[in-house]
C-alpha cells in the first residue's frame, strides 16, 4: 500500500510518532466538523438576520461557491502538509474535508437552481447549455459525485486500493474545473485578483504532487534494483 | 409612399390602469366637487398629489421636487429601499464589485463641477452644476431600472427631462446623436486604468431618444441630491434601456453626426449593442433576459418576475423604434 492509500483508509493509520497531540485528540475531528459548518451557519443566520445585503440570493450563490473552492483547496493541502510537516495524523481529516467540499458544492448548485432558476429543470438545462462557465461548474460537481459515493472504507476494499486511488485522482480535475468555473465567471468583469490567489494555491498543491512523482521516478532510474 | 403600419394595441402598464374603486367613485368625486364644502378636501388632496412620494432618508442635502405629471413618469410600484439603492451599484470607476462604489466613492468631489455641452450645437456652453440645477423645475420621476445583469429596482429620481437642456443649446441639423462623457479621474477613482473598460466611460443616445421626455437628467433621488455611488452630481437616466446606458457623473455632453463609440460596445460588441433597449426577447449571449429579480422586494424563494419589453415603457417609447429589427439593433 502506498502512503496515500493508508491515509485514505482513515483513522486507523499507523501510530504517529510526531503528531501534534491535538490532532489525535478525540475532539479534533468533531471540532473540524463544526468549523466546516460555520460558513453555512453564518449564511443561514444571514438569511434570517437580513445581513446578506441587497441581493441575498446572489450572495448565497457566490458564498457557497467560494466555500466549495476553499474547502477543496484545504482538502488538497492535507497530503502535502502531512508529508512536509510529518503529521500523519492529518490524514484522519482528509475524507471529511473532501465530503464537506462536495457538500458545499451541492448547496451551491441547490442555491443556483432554486434561487436563480426557480427549480425549473427545463430552464436549468437551457442555462447550463447556454453558459459555458455553468457547464464547467456542473461538470466539476458531477465528477465529485462518484468520489463522495466511494468515500467509505468498504468501497475502498471492494474496489481495490489501486483502482480506488485511480478514481480519486479525479479530484485534481475537479479542482481545475472549479478554478476555470470561477475564472470564467469573473472574466465578465476582468476581475481576476481573487482568481489569481486560488490559481496560485492550486498550482502549488498540484505542482507539489507532480514534483513528487517526477523525483520518485528519477530516483528509481538512478538506483535500479 | 410611407404607410403607417398597424402595430396593434399598446398595452398599458398594470400600474397605470385606473383601479376599479377609483373608477367607480368618480361620481362621488363630482358630487363632492359640486358641494362647496368639498373645496378644502380637494385642496388637501391636490396638495398630497403634488408632493414627492419618497420620504427623505435625511442623509444628504434636500432637493425638493414636484411629482412628475408625465405619462409613464411615476410608476406606482414599491420603491426599492434607499439602503439597497445605495449599497448595490455598478460604477466600475470605483470597483467592479457591487459593494465597492458605496465604499470607495466618498472621494468623489461634486463641487466645483462643470458640464461642457458642445459639438453640433448653435450655443455650446460650459454649465456650472449650480446653473444646471436651476435650469428647469425639478420633478420626481419614479422609474423602473433594469440592469443588463438581470436585476431591477424602482428609483424615485429627481431631475428634469434632458430635452430641457438640449433645447437651450439648439442642436444643428447635423446633431444625430448625443454622447455622454463621464468623469475619469485616476486620482480619486481606483479602477480607472483597469483593463475592464476603456476610460472615460462613454455612453450615447440617438437624438430622438435623448429628446424623449422620459430621458432624465437626474440630480437626486429620494428627495435628496444623488449619493456619490449613484453618479453624483449629475447623471442620465434612460428607463427603457439597460442601466449601463445611463452614464453617471457626467462631465461632457457632445452632439455628433456619427454614432458614438460607447464603452461597452467597444469592450464586447457581440454582447452589448448601442441601443440596449430592455428586451426579454433578445438574450444576452451568456444569459437569459426573460426575467429579473427585483432588489429588496422579491423574497429569496420568489420566482423571478417577467421582464417587459422596453422595461414597461413601450407605450411611451415604442414608436421611436417603429420598423426597426430589434434583434439586429440590440
Amino acid at each position: 500500500m502506498t502512503p496515500t492509500t493508508v491515509a485514505a483508509t482513515g483513522a486507523r493509520a499507523a501510530t504517529p510518532k510526531r503528531a501534534l497531540p491535538w490532532l489525535m485528540h478525540p475532539a479534533a475531528k468533531p471540532l473540524i466538523f463544526v468549523l466546516c459548518l460555520l460558513p453555512l451557519a453564518w449564511l443561514v443566520y444571514g438569511i434570517f438576520g437580513n445581513t446578506l445585503g441587497a441581493n441575498p440570493a446572489e450572495k448565497l450563490i457566490r458564498a457557497t461557491g467560494d466555500w466549495t473552492l476553499r474547502i477543496l483547496c484545504i482538502t488538497l493541502a492535507v497530503t502535502p502538509v502531512r508529508t512536509l510537516f510529518k503529521q500523519p495524523a492529518l490524514a484522519r481529516m482528509r475524507r471529511m474535508l473532501g465530503l464537506f467540499a462536495f457538500f458545499y458544492g451541492c448547496v451551491h448548485f441547490l442555491c443556483y437552481s432554486w434561487l436563480d432558476m426557480g427549480l425549473v429543470w427545463a430552464d436549468i438545462v437551457r442555462d447550463i447549455s447556454k453558459r459555458p462557465f455553468i457547464l464547467v461548474g456542473t461538470s466539476a460537481l458531477v465528477l465529485m459525485t462518484p468520489l463522495a459515493l466511494t468515500s467509505f472504507n468498504r468501497a475502498i476494499k471492494a474496489m481495490g486500493a489501486a483502482r480506488w486511488q485511480f478514481l480519486h485522482r479525479a479530484v485534481y480535475a475537479v479542482a481545475l474545473l472549479g478554478l476555470l468555473h470561477f475564472f470564467w465567471m469573473r472574466a465578465a468583469k476582468s476581475n481576476f485578483n481573487e482568481v489569481a490567489v486560488y490559481a496560485a494555491i492550486i498550482a502549488v498543491l498540484l505542482g507539489w504532487r507532480l514534483f513528487q512523482r517526477i523525483s520518485r521516478r528519477s530516483t528509481r532510474r538512478v538506483n535500479p534494483r | 409612399m410611407h404607410f403607417l403600419t398597424d402595430r396593434g394595441f399598446n398595452h398599458p402598464n398594470a400600474s397605470e390602469i385606473t383601479p376599479r374603486r377609483a373608477y367607480d367613485s368618480r361620481r362621488d368625486v363630482l358630487k363632492l366637487l359640486a358641494t362647496g364644502a368639498a373645496g378644502a378636501t380637494m385642496a388637501a388632496w391636490a396638495g398630497r398629489e403634488a408632493r414627492a412620494q419618497a420620504t427623505r432618508p435625511g442623509k444628504l442635502a434636500a432637493l425638493p421636487a414636484a411629482r412628475s405629471a408625465l405619462a409613464g413618469g411615476v410608476t406606482m410600484e414599491k420603491l426599492t429601499p434607499y439602503a439597497d439603492l445605495t449599497s448595490y451599484n455598478n460604477f466600475y470607476e470605483f470597483g467592479t464589485d457591487k459593494g465597492d462604489p458605496a465604499q470607495n466613492a466618498h472621494t468623489l468631489k461634486t463641487r466645483p463641477w462643470t458640464v461642457a455641452v458642445e459639438g453640433e450645437v448653435k450655443k455650446p456652453k460650459v454649465f456650472d452644476i449650480d446653473e444646471l440645477l436651476k435650469l428647469s423645475p425639478m420633478e420626481e420621476r419614479v422609474y423602473r431600472l433594469r440592469c443588463v445583469e438581470g436585476w431591477s429596482m424602482v428609483v424615485p429620481w429627481v431631475g428634469y427631462s434632458l430635452a430641457e437642456l438640449i433645447k437651450r443649446v439648439e442642436p444643428t441639423g447635423n446633431a444625430k446623436f448625443v454622447e455622454f462623457v463621464t468623469l475619469a479621474d485616476p486620482k480619486i477613482m481606483p479602477f480607472v486604468g483597469s483593463r475592464v473598460l476603456e476610460w472615460p466611460y462613454i455612453e450615447g443616445l440617438r437624438i430622438d431618444e435623448a429628446m424623449h421626455p422620459l430621458t432624465l437628467l437626474a440630480f437626486g433621488l429620494y428627495g435628496e441630491v444623488l449619493p456619490n455611488q449613484s453618479g453624483a452630481p449629475v447623471r442620465a437616466v434612460v428607463p427603457w434601456k439597460y442601466g449601463f446606458k445611463s452614464g453617471k457623473s457626467i462631465v461632457k455632453i457632445r452632439f455628433t453626426d456619427k454614432q458614438p463609440a460607447t464603452s461597452w460596445v467597444k469592450s464586447a460588441s457581440q454582447e452589448y449593442g448601442f441601443y440596449s433597449n430592455v428586451n426579454p426577447g433578445v438574450d444576452h449571449p451568456r444569459w437569459s433576459q426573460a426575467t429579473e429579480r427585483r432588489i429588496g422586494e422579491d423574497g429569496l424563494l420568489a420566482k423571478k418576475r417577467a421582464t417587459l419589453p422596453f422595461n414597461g415603457y413601450e407605450p411611451q417609447v415604442g414608436q421611436l423604434y417603429a420598423g426597426m429589427d430589434l434583434k439586429k439593433f440590440y
